[in-house]
C-alpha cells in the first residue's frame, strides 16, 4: 500500500500504521491469520510482502493456534517474528502464549482489542488481552494511532533486550483506533532500522554444530526455578521499557513512560482508564476543571509488568478513584484493572477510596457524559467518605 | 543406502539412556529416520511418549537441535522453523554459514490423526520443506492407553474398554496415510521398524524430495499392547504380514506396495499374543474377530487394486 506523506506526516488508520511499522521493522518471519478488526494489518503487510517492500517470509497459517506455534518455531530458530490478532484469535492462541513466554522467546504481537464471544461481537473491549494478562507477555496499551505505531517500534527493543527475552503484546482499541484515521508522524525506514537494530539470537535451533534441546519436560525439581527466572525477567522488563522509551524520546522527540497522567498532580478525584477512552475522559476532565472541580486522569501504558509502586505513588494522595475496566473478570468483584490498582494502593498511608466501574463492553459507546457522571459520583464519595456502590456497570 | 554394518557404526543421533520403555518401537524408528538425513537435521516432537521419554530436564537424548512446544502443533512448529531457515539463509545469517538443513516433525498417532490433524493439513497445503513422521502405536500411550482414531478395531483401551455390552473400540481406524496423500504432496508412505531397509529407503527418499513428505510408521508398544518387550519387532512384522499394516508409498501420485507378503497370515496370529485383543479370542466374540478379518481383507484388496496406479 502506498502511503502519502507530507513532511513525515500521514493520515493513517491504526491498522495501517501497525502494518507500516511492521514494514519498517521488516521482521524475518510473520505467521498470520485474519480476524476482525485486525485483518487489515495482515492484508496490508501481505501487500508489502507481495510487492517486495520487505524481505519477510509470510506464513499464511490455517489458525491462530498454528500462527503462535509457527511464531514459536521461527523464534526458537533465531528469527525476528511478528504477528497480529484479535479476540477469538488471541483466545485460540492462549495455550501457546504461555509456551512462548515460558521458552523466553521475544515474539512481537499486535492485539487489536475486541470483545470475546459469546455473544459474538466484533467491537472493542479488552476482554481478549485481559484474558492473556497472566500469560507472561509484556503488555503495552495505546491511546492513539501514533502511540500504537511508536509502541510497536519500541516493543522490538524491549522484547529482545538481553535482560528481558520475553514476548510482548501491543494493544490498541478495535475500530475506535484500528479503523479511525489519524494524522500521525512517521519515522523514516532508516530511523526505525537504526532504532530496532539487528536481531542476533544467542541460542538457535539452526546452529546445528551446537545442538540445543528446547522445551524439555521439567519436573518439581526445577520447574519452579524456571518460573522464578521468568518472573524476575518480567519484573526487570519495567526498567527496559523506561530505558527504551527514553532513547525513543531522545531520538524522535515523543516521550513515553509507564503511564500517562492528565491534570492529575493536584487532583482529588481520578479516573484510571486504558486506551482510547482516555481521550474521552480528558475532555470530561477539562470540562469539570472549568467548573473548578479538581479532577484528573491516569492512563496506564505498561500493564504487564504492573508498575504498582509508581502507580501507587501517583495516586496515593487522591481522595477517590474510579478504575474503569473495559472487561469484567466475572469474579463478582470488579474488573481486572480495578483489582490490581486497589491492591497497589493498599499500602498507601491515606488509602484513597477506590471503586470499580465496568464500561463499554462489546463496543458500547463511552461518552464524555459517562466520565462526568463517574467524577460526580467520586465527588460524593470524597465528600461523605462513604462508598455506597463499590462496583457496577456503567454505559448500560 | 547404507548397509546394516555401516549403520551400526554411525553415531546415534538419539542416544541410549532415555526413558522410553524397553521394547518400545519409537527409538529404532527415530534413529533410522534421523540417519536418513545424512547431514544437519533439526527436529520437533509433539507431546507424547517420545517427548517425555527423551527430555526430562536436565537430561536430553537428542544430539541434534530439537524442540517440543505442545501436543497438537508439531507441523505448525516445524513450519515456523523451516520458514526461519529460509528467511535467515536468504539474508546470509545462518549460524556456521550456509548449509542444507533437513527438518523433521515427529508425532504420535494421537498428536497426528486426532488433535494435530489441522496443523498437519495446513503445513502440507502450504508446502513447507519437511518430513512428518507419525509413530503409530495405536493409542494415547503417554497418558495411559486411551483410544485414538488410529486405535485398531475392537481394541481394549482405557476409554474404549472391552466391557460387558460394548466390547472395545467400535470404529475402524482412520486412514491417515490416504488423507495425507489427498493433499497431493510429493511423497507419503507407510513403514514398519522390523523392515529397517524399507523404512530407511523411504526416509531417505522423503528427505531428498523437496516439499512436504509424510511417513506413517507402525510402532509397537509393549505397555499398551500387553506384549513382551523382546517380541516387539516380531509383532511389528506380523502387523505387516497379516496385511493389517501394509507397506506402501505414494510418490508423485503413484501408489506402490513396497512389500507383499508371500503368504498373507491370518489376522488372529497378530491379535492373539496381544493383551489388548484378549477378549476377541473368546468364543462369544468370534463374530467380531471375523468382522475384523473381513475389513482387513477388504482394505488390502482395495490397496492391491490401486497398486501401480495413479491415485
Ligand atoms: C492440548 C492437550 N490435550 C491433552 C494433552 C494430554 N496428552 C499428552 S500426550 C497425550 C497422548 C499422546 O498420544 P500419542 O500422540 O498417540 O503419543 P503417545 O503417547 O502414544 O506416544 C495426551 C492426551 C496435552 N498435553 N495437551
Ligand atoms: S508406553 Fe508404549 S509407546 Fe510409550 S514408551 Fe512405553 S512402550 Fe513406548
Ligand atoms: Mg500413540
Amino acid at each position: 500500500m502506498a502511503i502519502t506523506m507530507t513532511k513525515g506526516q500521514a493520515g493513517l488508520t491504526g491498522n495501517s500504521a501497525i502494518a507500516y511499522a511492521m514494514k519498517q521493522i521488516n521482521p524475518d518471519v510473520c505467521p498470520a491469520y485474519p480476524i476482525t478488526p485486525s485483518t487489515a494489518v495482515i492484508e496490508e503487510f501481505a501487500s508489502y510482502v507481495a510487492d517486495g517492500d520487505v524481505t519477510t517470509e509470510l506464513i499464511t497459517v490455517e489458525s491462530e493456534h498454528s500462527a503462535m506455534s509457527a511464531c514459536i518455531g521461527a523464534s526458537a530458530a533465531g528469527a525476528r517474528v511478528m504477528t497480529a490478532t484479535s479476540s477469538q484469535g488471541l483466545a485460540l492462541m492462549w495455550e501457546m502464549l504461555y509456551i512462548a513466554s515460558g521458552m523466553r522467546l521475544p515474539i512481537i504481537l499486535t492485539d487489536v482489542n475486541r470483545a470475546l464471544s459469546a455473544p459474538i461481537n466484533i467491537h472493542c473491549d479488552h476482554s481478549d488481552s485481559m484474558g492473556a494478562r497472566d500469560s507472561g507477555w509484556i503488555q503495552l496499551y495505546s491511546e492513539t494511532v501514533q502511540e500504537a505505531y511508536d509502541n510497536l517500534i519500541q516493543a522490538v527493543r524491549i522484547a529482545e533486550d538481553e535482560n528481558v527475552q520475553l514476548p510482548i503484546m501491543v494493544c490498541l482499541d478495535g475500530f475506535i483506533t484500528s479503523h479511525a484515521i489519524e494524522n500521525i508522524t512517521l519515522l523514516s525506514d532508516a530511523e526505525v532500522q537504526g532504532f530496532v537494530g539487528e536481531y542476533n539470537a544467542k541460542t538457535t535451533l539452526l546452529d546445528t554444530d551446537h545442538p540445543v534441546t528446547m522445551g524439555a519436560m521439567s519436573l518439581p525439581d526445577n520447574y519452579i526455578d524456571f518460573k522464578h527466572q521468568q518472573s524476575e525477567a518480567m519484573a526487570r522488563s519495567k526498567d527496559t521499557v523506561l530505558k527504551v522509551a527514553e532513547d525513543f524520546g531522545k531520538r524522535f522527540g515523543r516521550k513515553y513512560g509507564l503511564f500517562e497522567t492528565y491534570r492529575l498532580e493536584d487532583a482529588d478525584l481520578a479516573i484510571v482508564i486504558l486506551n482510547s477512552a482516555a481521550g474521552t475522559t480528558k475532555v470530561a476532565v477539562d470540562e469539570l476543571r472549568k467548573k473548578g472541580l479538581k479532577v484528573g486522569l491516569l492512563r496506564p501504558r505498561l500493564f504487564r509488568p504492573f508498575p504498582f509502586k509508581e502507580l501507587a505513588e501517583a495516586l496515593k494522595d487522591k481522595k477517590a478513584i474510579a478504575v474503569l475496566d473495559r472487561a469484567d473478570s466475572m469474579n463478582g468483584f470488579g474488573g481486572p484493572l480495578f483489582n490490581e490498582f486497589r491492591s497497589a494502593l493498599y499500602d498507601a498511608e491515606k488509602r484513597p477510596k477506590v471503586v470499580s466501574r465496568i464500561y463499554g463492553l462489546g463496543g458500547r459507546d463511552y461518552k464524555v457524559k459517562d466520565a462526568v457522571a463517574v467524577f460526580e459520583e467520586l465527588k460524593t464519595i470524597a465528600e461523605t467518605g462513604r462508598v455506597d456502590t463499590l462496583q457496577k456497570y456503567i454505559t448500560l | 543406502m547404507a548397509t546394516l554394518k555401516e549403520l551400526s557404526k554411525q553415531n546415534e543421533l538419539l542416544t541410549g539412556g532415555h526413558r522410553l520403555c524397553s521394547g518400545c518401537g519409537i527409538p529404532p524408528i527415530v534413529r533410522l529416520v534421523l540417519r536418513a538425513a545424512g547431514g544437519p537435521v533439526v527436529a520437533t516432537t509433539a507431546t507424547g511418549c517420545l517427548e517425555v521419554g527423551t527430555t526430562i530436564y536436565p537430561y536430553t537424548a537428542w544430539r541434534i537441535p530439537w524442540i517440543h512446544s505442545a501436543f497438537e502443533n508439531a507441523a505448525a512448529t516445524i513450519s515456523g522453523i523451516e520458514t526461519a531457515y529460509k528467511a535467515l539463509k536468504k539474508k546470509g545469517k545462518l549460524p556456521g554459514g550456509d548449509k542444507d538443513i533437513k527438518f523433521v516433525a515427529f508425532g504420535g498417532d494421537g498428536g497426528t490423526y486426532d488433535i494435530g490433524i489441522q496443523a498437519l493439513s495446513g503445513a502440507l497445503e502450504r508446502g513447507h520443506n519437511f518430513l512428518y513422521v507419525c509413530y503409530d502405536n495405536g493409542a494415547y500411550m503417554n497418558t495411559g492407553i486411551q483410544r485414538s482414531s488410529a486405535t485398531p478395531f475392537f481394541s481394549n483401551t482405557t476409554t474404549s474398554p472391552a466391557g460387558e455390552v460394548i466390547v472395545g473400540k467400535q470404529e475402524w481406524r482412520k486412514d491417515l496415510t490416504r488423507i495425507v496423500a489427498a493433499h497431493n504432496i510429493p511423497y507419503a508412505a507407510q513403514a514398519s521398524p522390523h523392515n529397517w531397509a524399507d523404512l530407511s529407503k523411504k526416509a531417505e527418499k522423503a528427505m531428498r524430495i523437496q516439499g512436504p513428505t509424510f511417513m506413517n510408521v507402525m510402532s509397537p508398544c509393549p505397555l499398551g499392547w500387553y506384549t513382551k518387550p523382546e517380541d516387539s519387532i516380531k509383532w511389528a512384522k506380523l502387523s505387516v504380514d497379516t496385511c493389517y499394516w501394509p507397506l506402501y508409498e505414494i510418490e508423485d501420485g503413484i501408489l506402490k506396495i513396497t512389500y507383499k507378503p508371500k503368504e498373507k497370515k491370518p489376522l488372529e496370529e497378530w491379535l492373539k499374543p496381544q493383551g489388548r485383543f484378549k477378549h476377541l479370542l473368546k468364543p462369544e466374540n468370534r463374530n467380531l474377530l471375523e468382522k475384523f478379518q473381513a475389513r482387513v481383507d477388504l482394505e488390502w484388496q482395495r490397496l492391491l487394486d490401486l497398486d501401480g496406479k495413479r491415485i
